[in-house]
């Protein structure tokens, strides 16, 4: 029987030939990811198997970026409680304060994440490294504690639905647009169990921070994983990060698909997905007049150096609309360097924005930019449930970088055309 | 097993951060984080609520994050079972693995309104409603699932098959 590149990663995992839909399996991780939230409650689990160590020291990585720097009492007894396994246990990727990054960002960053990986994490945008071809799936704290116990976990054998690429973004347009397109298509619950397989012409042209962005929104519409072909930009990043070599899957040509859905990326247009839900997606044409009070810029979905400089672009030599709170925050501490050399910062702090330091803090309502009663704000972030971002009264309208910035320089949701950048 | 209690009916989409908001999440204390659950889409939940009730909702209940501070909060609000007609992928796994009974079963859904009086057989998947006397039978867990509630959660069931 033939497979998709999900199932076939999943069964080299489980030691198996064939795996089919619906089948449970115990495989094989390569990586554990916890964060400050959920790794202490991860530890207290893993407590009762009373182990004195790990599966393997080189395949956890812990990443304190949710609270952090942390943002109040209980945040940093959170992240002590973290630190504290990290270093009982000799934990080899725990990245302090100053090291860190938004994990999703950090982990393909620093190398962590290989083609043909299976990766879980205690975080639901673990789906993110999908876009280097490996297998990877968000899951609780206490699939986190098994998984450090036995190096093992359980899953079931998703279906998947395909997309076909075809054509080319246009001008403003990115992954962002595309993965709020297809939120808006199928819906929040639209890929659920489901893994979510990416093929065709078009992949070649999107590039890897597409790619992220893309597998990272794939739980928003409820799927398992987000997967993209492995082809040469994929396999160049590898090369550039990853120390192990790639392992390349392909799905059969006679594989399975629950549907294929065809995509042409030319006729994609800005998108921006109204609250309180990820799929209430609208082209920018569609909009309307709406005022708004924040835009956030970052976070794992689009902190990565081209969403820097996109927003850069449009920032560059202009001023944010009076107002407007606008909040910038690279991914990882190695990004936010970059944006320094480059100048990046620099536009953002004359343009009357805030730059931060690496966190998810805005993003999850936590700190670093809560909304108050009715306000709005236009996010890159990938969640715009009630109360996502603040007060249950306040808004999120998630946006591509070029939309976020066009919008901070307006005051309303604005289309990047409008600016006059060329 | 059975659950008997007062029905507590929300629509499509529950998710994690109405369940339990992230701004809760500084602390993995079951019993504060409980108290504040379902705080953003039914502020008198936590008033209301009696230990057996029973929370049932459309599709996609727990979307969004994977925080298990969720079935956690739920948990320990004394909720003792959840229907959906469909639950988001984590948050399944999630209360299996902490020993939060649900149930998939749209049927069920369609005819339970918020305040009636429900009656959940674990062994049977039996789901009765007392209130207008109709029942429905949910789709049984597999085995290896079953396995683990036996086990009272993954570790549990771990530990048993390590020692094996
Ligand atoms: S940036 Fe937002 S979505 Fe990403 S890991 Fe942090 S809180 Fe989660």
């Amino acid at each position: 029987m033939s497979m998709t590149m999900t199932q076939k990663i999943l069964a080299e995992h489980a030691g198996l030939p064939q795996v089919h839909p619906g089948q449970l399996v115990m495989a094989d991780v390569d990586l554990v990811l916890g964060n400050d939230i959920t790794s202490p409650v991860a530890i207290k689990e893993f407590a009762k198997f009373n182990l004195d160590k790990v599966f393997d020291k080189s395949k956890v990585a812990l990443v304190p970026d949710h609270f952090t720097p942390n943002k109040d009492i209980k945040a940093a007894q959170q992240c002590k409680c973290m630190r504290q396994f990290a270093h009982d246990f000799d934990i080899e990727h725990y990245f302090e304060v100053g090291q860190m990054g938004i994990e999703h960002a950090l982990l393909p960053e620093q190398g962590l994440v290989n083609a043909g990986d299976l990766i879980i994490g205690a975080d639901s945008h673990t789906c993110t490294y999908g876009a280097l071809g490996a297998f990877s799936t968000g899951v609780g704290s206490t699939d986190m504690a098994a998984a450090m116990a036995t190096g093992k976990l359980w899953f079931k054998i998703p279906q998947a639905i395909r997309f076909n690429l075809t054509g080319t973004f246009t001008r403003w347009v990115s992954g962002k647009d595309l993965v709020l397109h297809i939120i808006g298509m199928i819906g929040v619950d639209g890929a659920l169990y489901k893994s979510i397989e990416f093929c065709g012409t078009g992949v070649a042209s999107t590039t890897m921070d597409d790619r992220f962005t893309v597998c990272n929104m794939a739980i928003e519409a409820g799927a398992k994983n987000g997967i993209f072909p492995v082809d040469a930009v994929a396999l160049e990043y590898v090369a550039s990060h990853c120390k192990r070599l790639p392992k390349v899957y392909e799905a059969d040509s006679d594989a399975e698909y629950e549907r294929t859905v065809d995509i042409d990326l030319g006729a994609i247009r800005p998108t921006v997905a109204f609250p309180h839900l990820p799929e209430n997606a609208k082209t920018i044409d569609e909009v309307g007049n709406v005022p708004i009070d924040q835009v956030v810029i970052g976070s794992c979905t689009n902190g990565r150096i081209s969403d820097l400089r996109v927003a850069a672009q449009l920032l560059k030599g202009r001023k944010v609309a009076k107002g407007v709170r606008t909040i910038i925050f690279p991914a990882t501490q190695q990004i936010y360097l970059q944006a320094m050399e480059e100048g990046l910062l620099r536009i953002f702090v004359e343009a009357g924005a805030v730059v931060s330091t690496p966190t998810c803090g805005p993003c999850l309502g936590g700190h670093m930019g809560i909304l108050a009663e009715g306000e709005r704000a236009v996010a890159t972030t990938n969640r715009n449930f009630v109360g996502r971002m603040g007060h249950v009264q306040s808004e999120v309208y998630l946006a591509s970088p070029a939309v976020a910035a066009a919008s901070a320089l307006t005051g309303r949701i604005a289309n990047p055309e409008e600016i006059g950048v060329n | 097993m059975k659950a008997h209690g007062t029905v507590f009916r929300y629509k499509d989409n529950v998710d994690t951060d109405v369940i339990i908001p992230a701004r809760y999440l500084n602390t993995s204390d079951a019993a504060e984080l409980a108290s504040h659950c379902m705080e953003d889409i039914d502020p008198t939940f936590i008033k209301r609520v009696k230990a057996g009730d029973i929370i049932v909702a459309d599709k996609n209940f727990g979307c969004g994050s994977s925080r298990e501070h969720a079935p956690l909060a739920i948990k320990t609000a004394k909720i003792s079972c959840v229907i959906a007609s469909s639950f988001a992928r984590i948050f399944y796994r999630n209360s299996i693995n902490i020993g939060l009974p649900i149930l998939e079963c749209p049927e069920a859904v369609k005819g339970i309104r918020d305040g009636d009086t429900v009656e959940v057989d674990f062994t049977s998947g039996l789901i009765s409603n007392l209130t207008t006397n109709e029942s429905w039978k949910a789709e049984a867990f597999p085995p290896f699932i079953q396995k683990m509630i036996e086990a009272e959660g993954l570790v549990q069931y771990l530990k048993k098959e390590m020692a094996k």
